[in-house]
């Protein structure tokens, strides 16, 4: 595929517009306390359960940064290929709303903890670098709840101080499939670091997206809506499609578009305006002074360095070069970090003559289908990559067929089972004897004498026929090779 | 037993150890003469029988390795304290019960000292009279009608008129200080991160600092010396070594070298506070130490440069009270009436004000010109200490332009309210620590006080220096008891 075939273009008339878009991740922090208290962050909690008097912004109370969260935020730096500032600074940003009880968030707004960094997109014509241009740390607020009760609003504060990554993209994605592919990495780097589980029907993950359109061609940018708080990918990309359709179409009225902030319409799928630049907050930025600037040494991101794990690019080169996988199976194992673990263990547990990509066929196959058929997560996969990998060392040294190992499969779901017992109690074990094939082939061949006959006069169709014959004679666990080469012989 | 109430804390303690005096016996005195003095306004919340008990308490098991054994306190009403009101002065917190504790009280209850209640102040420690409380004047035991300085006016009451032995205060451009020489008491604002801030209603968080106020300057050692700790729960405390303040105190100072700055000799300055400067000048050479002539060039953008920083820092601070969590709520049409409604009901007019100043300095467009210029001569003003430091140990000026004024005589004009802080508002700004001596009495008799500016974290060096002083000048207060009927 040519690169112009993959553009996503918005065709009028005799124009065509590209869309440019820019992200602004907000990523929740994978730690336990908050990145200011020490309050509890599970998800789920009864409301206002996980909430301090730092949290509820009491009188005297004072914040203090949660160190680990601070070395969260460094690996994700890392991982997104990026500076580490080793000087940072909280600011506040100040606003009124019920569920932000300081009346100010502290974020980092002059000197984020991370600066400029890179990640790589696979898309299906070849690599696409996005720019990353920030990584800050910041406290979540806490929910209104409208639709309790009519009168009232309720507020519920355990999400209020929980620590934030904010990962600002530069404006380098080109299309819906771009924005899939750019928060489907991130959130697999984040998954390999353990610094965000990025569960995005928990709001783990959420993101404001940035729209503008341009002339094909067009250098300059075009005025740009942010669309406030998409949380899921879906989404998003039905707020770009809609979102670049709206301003196209007030390009072509002749029109001009309004910077301003928009809702996106889950039901409607539309985009809304909720309020211009004229109305934009006037947050009155400043450097929080109850905290000091955040200082961390070389030494301290070294030995974060050390502790990161390999990541998705790396390992996938890696699995090209030492397993030789396709660069696609390859991207398909390493894109969750989960599936990589399994199939590494499988790989393991398969010993020396192992077959990679009968185990790689398996996994997208056989198991994708049945995780995908009952809901469940690699991680809590029925079967474990232990019997998995014996499943396929006895496909791999003929013990069973292919088909046979379906059945086996089947059996394994329900408990885990070791297919090895599966295949001895239920004497699935594949027929591989020659003699006791070529008995029960004689047999058939007896049976069927006039249908013998019209083979051998050039009705070849017939071999399977015979195959058929002899793979139920056998219970199906006839060698199907052996079958091929005996009835050759005997036909 | 004498009137225990006029013993110092330092006698006090004595009298303790030594078993001549009860902590019951003591904490009677300072109740009733508490009671006595009502007209004086310095409390807000009074807490004498639970006092009491713990008095009575302290006495049937009497622990005297403490610092303060069994001594009764009240304190600024801006220091949390569990289960006792805590208003710092206003209406929107006027409700408040915190469940929680102030570090820096939390210090004193756990060296023996026992709560006797919370002490006027003007509304979130906005203010150089104590007028701003919503709480009402406080009176300076000076004289009928005359201010106590602010905003620990009702600390600095309480003092002076013997209704506690000592107290603490927050000083955030001279709070603890100005009050201190309108009333003829020693108070001490200590190096910023020497006294943890948790848990005091904030006002200018880079700014405010709690410290000692007393009859005297081993008093106020004493309590610094409790008071003074590292905390891990503020991120802007110190951990430096601390001093024994009142232990290591030491009346010799010979040879130390004490900064005269030329830029303090404002215009329109009273020739009486002149004159004493100069005694002052004079007594510190009588002990010995050498004074030099410095230049702090700076000094004089510090006033405009503190009301751009306080209160953009208090525009912030201030925000929580929004009627929402707790305090004050008025009601409203929807969330953003609520809000105006709450916070034009609950905040005074000087509060308000500092919030509107606030608001506008850190506003976009203006946050260059206004905020972000004063951090940088804030910076400058600090080089000025530092440079000085080089050449002295210590820094002597008046304490304020002037003596205690009439309540009611500058509350129509702001600006000449703000020119009381002129002389403590630079050390502030540079996070140093002062001291406020009292050295005098003008024509009226109003006492006038004496400032010493340290070195960070020296607070043993200036302490010596008042203590040295102190002794020189032997000052007297003038205490009628007028209030008394």
């Amino acid at each position: 595929m040519s690169k112009k075939d993959s553009e996503y273009l918005i065709n009028r008339k005799d124009n065509q517009y590209e869309v440019v878009i820019g992200l602004e991740v907000h990523a929740q922090v994978l730690s336990e306390s908050k990145l200011f208290s020490t309050s509890a962050t599970k998800f789920g909690a009864e409301p206002n359960t996980q909430v301090s008097l730092v949290d509820a912004a009491f009188p005297g109370m004072l914040p203090v940064i949660n160190e680990f969260c601070v070395k969260q935020a460094i690996k994700t730096g890392i991982g997104l290929n990026a500076k580490i500032n080793k000087r940072s600074v909280f600011d506040r940003k100040n606003y009124f709303y019920a569920d932000l009880p300081q009346g100010y968030q502290i974020s980092q707004f002059k000197d984020p903890i991370v600066g400029e960094g890179k990640v790589i997109l696979d898309m299906p014509n070849g690599q696409k670098e996005v720019g990353i241009e920030r990584l800050h740390l910041e406290q979540d607020a806490g929910k209104s709840i409208h639709d309790l009760d009519p009168q009232n609003t309720f507020v519920d504060l355990n999400r209020s101080g929980v620590a934030l990554m904010e990962i600002v993209s530069k404006p380098d994605l080109r299309s819906p499939d771009e924005v899939n592919a750019y928060i489907k990495k991130l959130r697999s780097i984040m998954r390999y670091l353990g610094t965000c589980d990025g569960n995005m029907q928990e709001g783990s993950l959420r993101a404001d997206v940035n729209v503008s359109v341009r002339p094909k061609g067009s250098r300059e940018f075009g005025t740009r809506c942010e669309i406030k708080n998409v949380n899921s990918i879906k989404f998003m990309q039905m707020a770009i499609e809609y979102e670049a359709n709206r301003q196209v179409d007030l390009i072509e009225e002749g029109k001009t578009i309004d910077q301003e902030t928009r809702l996106f319409d889950t039901k409607k799928n539309e985009t809304r305006s909720m309020r211009s630049k004229e109305d934009a907050h006037d947050y009155r930025y400043f450097p929080d002074p109850d905290l000091l600037p955040l200082e961390v040494s070389d030494k301290f991101i070294e030995e974060l360095k050390n502790d990161i794990p390999e990541l998705p690019d790396d390992k996938k080169k890696r699995y090209i070069e030492e397993f030789k996988l396709s660069p696609y199976e390859a991207n398909i194992l390493v894109s969750d970090i989960d599936t990589a673990k399994y199939f590494e263990e499988v790989v393991a547990k398969m010993g020396k003559n192992k077959d990679l990509k009968l185990a790689v066929n398996w996994i997208t196959g056989e198991l994708f289908a049945i995780l995908n058929n009952k809901n469940l997560e690699i991680s809590q996969s029925p079967v474990s990559a232990k019997n998995f990998a014996i499943l396929i060392n006895l496909i791999k040294n003929g013990t069973i067929s292919g088909k046979i190992a379906k059945t086996v499969f089947e059996l394994m779901i329900d408990g885990d089972k070791d297919p090895q017992k599966i295949v001895e109690e239920k004497g699935l074990k594949q027929q591989s004897d020659p003699k006791a094939l070529e008995a029960l082939i004689d047999k058939i061949i007896n049976d069927n004498r006039e249908k013998a006959i019209e083979y051998k006069q050039g009705k070849e169709k017939l071999f399977g026929f015979f195959v058929g014959q002899a793979m139920k004679a056998s219970g199906g666990k006839a060698n199907p090779q052996l079958i091929n080469e005996i009835l050759k012989k005997k036909l | 037993m004498s009137d225990i109430t006029k013993q110092s804390l330092t006698e006090l303690v004595e009298n303790i150890k030594s078993k001549k005096l009860s902590s019951t016996d003591i904490t009677k005195a300072f109740i009733e003469r508490s009671e006595k003095s009502k007209d004086l306004n310095a409390y807000i919340t009074e807490d004498f029988t639970s006092a009491l008990d713990k008095a009575k308490k302290f006495d049937q098991k009497p622990n005297l390795n403490l610092k303060l054994p069994g001594i009764p306190m009240a304190v600024k009403d801006l220091f949390c304290t569990k289960d006792v009101k805590t208003t710092a002065g206003s209406k929107i917190l006027n409700n408040f019960v915190p469940t929680y504790e102030s570090t820096v009280t939390d210090n004193i209850w756990k060296e023996g000292g026992i709560l006797l209640g919370k002490l006027n102040c003007d509304e979130f420690a906005m203010g150089s009279s104590n007028e701003t409380s919503f709480f009402g004047n406080v009176q300076n035991p000076i004289d009928k009608d005359l201010v106590p300085g602010g905003s620990s006016g009702g600390s600095a009451s309480a003092v002076a008129g013997q209704l506690t032995p000592i107290t603490i205060g927050t000083d955030t451009g001279g709070s603890i200080r100005q009050p201190a020489s309108f009333t003829g008491t020693v108070g001490l604002k200590p190096t910023y991160g020497s006294c943890s801030r948790y848990g005091i209603v904030a006002f200018a968080s880079s700014l405010d600092q709690a410290g000692p106020m007393a009859q005297n300057v081993k008093d106020c050692a004493l309590l610094q010396e409790v008071i003074s700790s590292y905390d891990s729960k503020d991120s802007t405390s110190v951990d430096f070594e601390r001093n024994q303040y009142s232990k290591e105190l030491t009346n010799d100072i010979k040879g130390k070298k004490i900064g005269i700055p030329k830029e303090y000799r404002v215009d329109g300055m009273p020739k009486e506070i002149e004159d004493l400067w100069q005694k002052g000048i004079q007594y510190v050479k009588d002990c010995g130490a050498e004074t030099i002539d410095i230049s702090l060039p700076n000094t004089s953008y510090a006033l405009p440069t503190y009301y751009i920083v306080a209160p953009a820092e208090a525009s912030s601070n201030l925000a929580r009270y929004d009627g929402v969590k707790y305090g004050f709520r008025a009601k409203g049409e929807n969330l953003i009436d609520m809000y105006e409604k709450t916070r034009s009901e609950g905040f005074g007019a000087e509060v308000q004000r500092r919030i509107m100043i606030g608001t506008y300095v850190l506003s976009s467009g203006y946050y260059d010109a206004y905020y972000l210029k004063a951090q940088k001569v804030r910076k400058l003003i600090k080089n000025d200490f530092d440079e000085a430091y080089k050449k002295v140990d210590a820094i002597l000026t008046p304490s304020t332009p002037s003596a205690a004024f009439k309540i009611g005589e500058k509350t129509n004009d702001p600006v000449s309210m703000y020119l009381n802080d002129i002389f403590t508002v630079p050390v502030n700004l540079a996070g140093l620590p002062g001291i406020s001596i009292p050295a005098g009495h003008d024509s009226k008799g109003y006492p006038l006080g004496l400032q010493i500016i340290g070195k960070a974290f020296d607070e043993q060096n200036i302490l010596n220096i008042a203590y040295a002083m102190e002794e020189k000048i032997n000052f007297k207060n003038k205490i009628t008891d007028w209030w008394i009927k």
